[in-house]
């Protein structure tokens, strides 16, 4: 195809319309079609040094799979990403392309990058629709080694599947009722389908990895005795402690940590109460969402298809301070969100137990802090009142580190996540591996994963010098 | 790995035994310690303490009043019936203490969860005096497990049916009253008898412990849902408790926190009875 016109505009994605999406949790973006994915990846100049390659944590050969769709052959594309990557219908629709893949793409320059994420998670979608056969095994000659993996969310199911793949005896534990992490109890149906994300775990379970769920390391069995049993632990327990803000009322009735809210309504299905859930979550009237990231979106965004009057977001810096993917703000305010910048929640206020107001205060930007954002700075005698009849906080979280109960030789850091070796991500426990968010602090998807995957490796190693 | 109901028995109306098969978490049960349970794949998450546990057997013991739809369910399972999920045991152990003089103060089916503790603090040497209570004589659980841990025993009715007529705290204020020495009192039951039970001890200065039954969902840290205020900081119930100082909780806040969702269970609960008479009206 030459350079011409049409090739520099992106093959744009079908959305579900506004009015469609804010009554349900149908997914928005509703993927290419063959065609269009072919079209998409003919616009992909096969670099030779290919720069996207670069920007992906998990190394997916990039300008290979895209030139198998160019080709229209969809299963050696699946191959080429599943080599790097097993769950593409989950990390097209929910990695930050733009500062990754699509921020190194070359046809920046001229025009649109090409739109990676949505050529792989067609290739994803596409193995789902084509399950029976292409979710074959190969035979994978044993090791007779034992690992564990603790938590089933994106570091585990990338470590977990290398693992696999290299012929380990695994076993995963997660704590909750089911696999999947974040990705389940996290992030919302509309961005990121449940019967997805179980599809993909399906994968995992055929590649012969046990998982077991309600087990918590740290309570139902510890770190010390999953060393008797196993030659080597991955630890990719995650950040899943909320932040709360500490300013009066805010155990109010009607305010939920963002976790809670999204726990409600993803892994409880509170949408279906009471007809086929029994987990009640209240939504009505003005909701607030406290923070600027993709967890404040996507609450924002749920609550409005819980059925929300109306829905803001109160953030205390700029938009452009705002860690959220900017495809996710810009959805946001397509369904109506209002955005409430420079304003600081100092105090909730109630009647009979349940919130109805925030009080607020006003906000400039100083000079730039640590993250390099600029400091945001409270305007004396600025306070004014938002009205609120739900409040959702999210306004960041912690690592959880309940897995290092009954057990003293874990090092920690001062943030409170686990202590590794940045080169092989060995804990100061030997022979126990740990990655993704309990490492790092809050993060992306696939950052997880390509900690997972580099912990696979160094497992590997270890196992293979004893 | 299936949760099987090896056992069941009905202590008093409205009031039921599992015996439950879980043999991770009868591994590592401790008294004060509690279950997440989801009784079906519609069910929502809730905590119910462990009342005793046997490693050998694999076996934990649930004991629960049928108040909302979650108990209600699960009091409708039969003996080799699964409950789909259970995780546990979470929530710290109670604090191991030796020697000392301890009034357990428990009422309603709250009887059930300071049973292993009682068991628990008698087996460790200290000389147990419990005031228990229930609304009426058939409501009152556990009474020959209770006497066979304590050196001394107290039962109140709030009808006077059995025992006293009256409430377990004002038994505790009369036998502090007549100076009576306690190293340290264990409340455990409803809010508000483990809120009176505080307002009782604090002039004489006696240490509180109360066992919370926040509202839960995640039951290890994540959500929030449990959190309380405990000597003006936020605490969450799962993590950090269950078990804290009574006279630095804010029991007004806990017990507001709890009635949250009453509507909603309200709701819940009418559609389950009228599902019920759907069904039991089809088989019948």
């Amino acid at each position: 195809m030459p350079l011409d016109k049409e090739r520099l505009k992106r093959v744009p994605m079908r959305e579900l319309s506004v009015e469609e999406r804010i009554k349900t949790f149908n997914e928005v973006p509703l993927g290419y079609t063959e065609e269009e994915a072919i079209k998409e990846a003919s616009r992909c100049l096969q670099c030779v040094k290919p720069f996207c390659v670069g920007g992906c944590p998990v190394g997916i050969n990039i300008p290979a799979f895209i030139k198998a769709i160019s080709k229209g052959e969809f299963e050696e594309a699946l191959k080429i990403i599943r080599k790097a990557n097993i769950i593409p219908a989950i990390t097209g629709r929910v990695c930050p392309q733009e500062d990754q893949c699509e921020g190194r793409c070359v046809m920046h320059k001229i025009g649109d990058p090409i739109n990676i994420g949505a050529l792989e998670r067609f290739i994803g979608d596409w193995a789902l629709k084509h399950k029976s056969e292409l979710f074959k095994v190969p035979e994978i000659p044993k090791k007779n080694k034992q690992v564990a993996v603790i938590g089933s969310g994106p570091a585990g199911i990338a470590a977990a599947a290398d693992l696999a793949k290299m012929g380990y005896d695994v076993t995963m534990f997660e704590a909750l009722h089911e696999p999947g992490g974040v990705l389940m109890y996290g992030i919302p149906e509309f961005r990121l389908p449940k019967r997805i994300v179980r599809s993909e775990l399906e994968y995992l379970r055929k590649l012969g990895v046990e998982i077991k769920t309600n087990v918590l390391i740290g309570r139902t069995i510890t770190l010390d005795e999953l060393l008797k049993e196993f030659d080597a632990i991955f630890i990719g327990t995650g950040a899943g402690l909320p932040r709360f803000l500490g300013v009066p009322g805010e155990n109010l009735n009607g305010i939920y940590s963002a976790n809670e809210f999204l726990i409600r309504i993803n892994l409880m299905r509170a949408f279906e109460f009471p007809e086929k859930s029994d987990t009640p979550i209240k939504v009505f009237g003005t909701v607030a969402v406290i923070g600027g990231g993709n967890v404040a979106m996507d609450a924002a965004r749920s609550a409005l298809r819980m059925g929300a009057e109306e829905v803001k977001i109160i953030y205390r810096r700029t938009e452009k301070e705002m860690p959220a993917r900017a495809e996710e703000i810009r959805r946001a305010k397509e369904e109506g969100i209002q955005f409430k910048l420079l304003t600081q929640p100092i105090e909730f206020i109630g009647e009979n137990g349940y919130v109805k107001k925030i009080k607020c205060i006003k906000m400039k930007l100083g000079e730039p802090d640590e993250s390099g954002r600029r400091r945001p700075i409270p305007i004396p005698g600025s306070e004014f009142e938002e009205k609120a009849d739900i409040v959702v906080l999210a306004v960041g979280q912690r690592p959880n580190t309940t897995v290092t109960f009954g057990t003293n030789n874990l090092k920690l850091t001062k943030w409170g996540t686990i202590w590794v070796n940045p080169e092989t991500l060995e804990t100061s426990i030997k022979g126990v591996f740990a990655g993704g968010d309990i490492v790092t602090g809050a993060a992306t998807v696939i950052s997880a994963m390509g900690a997972g995957r580099k912990a696979a490796k160094s497992i590997n190693a270890f196992l293979s010098k004893q | 790995m299936p949760f099987r109901i090896l056992k069941k028995k009905i202590l008093a109306p409205n009031i039921k035994k599992i015996i439950v098969k879980a043999p991770l978490i009868a591994r590592k049960a401790k008294a004060g310690q509690f279950v997440i349970l989801r009784v079906d794949e519609h069910g929502e998450r809730i905590p119910l303490t462990l009342v005793d546990w046997n490693e050998k057997e694999g076996t934990i013991t649930l004991i629960f009043q049928e108040v909302g739809v979650s108990t209600l369910k699960l009091g409708l399972l039969e003996e080799g019936d699964e409950i789909h999920d259970i995780l546990g045991p979470v929530g710290n152990p109670g604090e191991y203490v030796r020697d000392q003089t301890i009034c357990v103060v428990a009422g309603g089916v709250g009887i059930g969860a300071a049973y292993p503790r009682t068991k628990q603090l008698k087996e460790l040497g200290n000389y147990i005096v419990s005031i228990i209570g229930a609304r009426s004589a058939e409501l009152l659980i556990l009474e020959e497990e209770m006497k066979k841990y304590s050196d001394e025993i107290y039962i109140t009715t709030d009808d006077g049916s059995k025992g006293r007529k009256g409430f377990v705290t004002e038994v505790l204020k009369e036998l502090l009253e007549k100076g009576r020495k306690f190293d340290q009192v264990l409340s455990i039951g409803p809010p508000i008898m483990m809120k009176v039970t505080c307002d009782v001890t604090k002039p004489f200065g006696v240490k509180t412990i109360v066992s919370l039954n926040s509202m839960m969902v995640c039951g290890m840290g994540m959500c929030g849902a449990c959190r309380v205020t405990v000597g003006g900081e936020t605490k969450f119930t799962c993590v950090h408790g269950p078990e804290f100082d009574g006279h630095l909780v804010d029991f007004n806040e806990l017990m507001m926190r709890l009635r949250m969702y009453k509507e909603e269970e309200q709701i819940a609960l009418e559609k389950f009875k009228k599902n019920i008479l759907v069904k039991s009206h089809a088989s019948g």
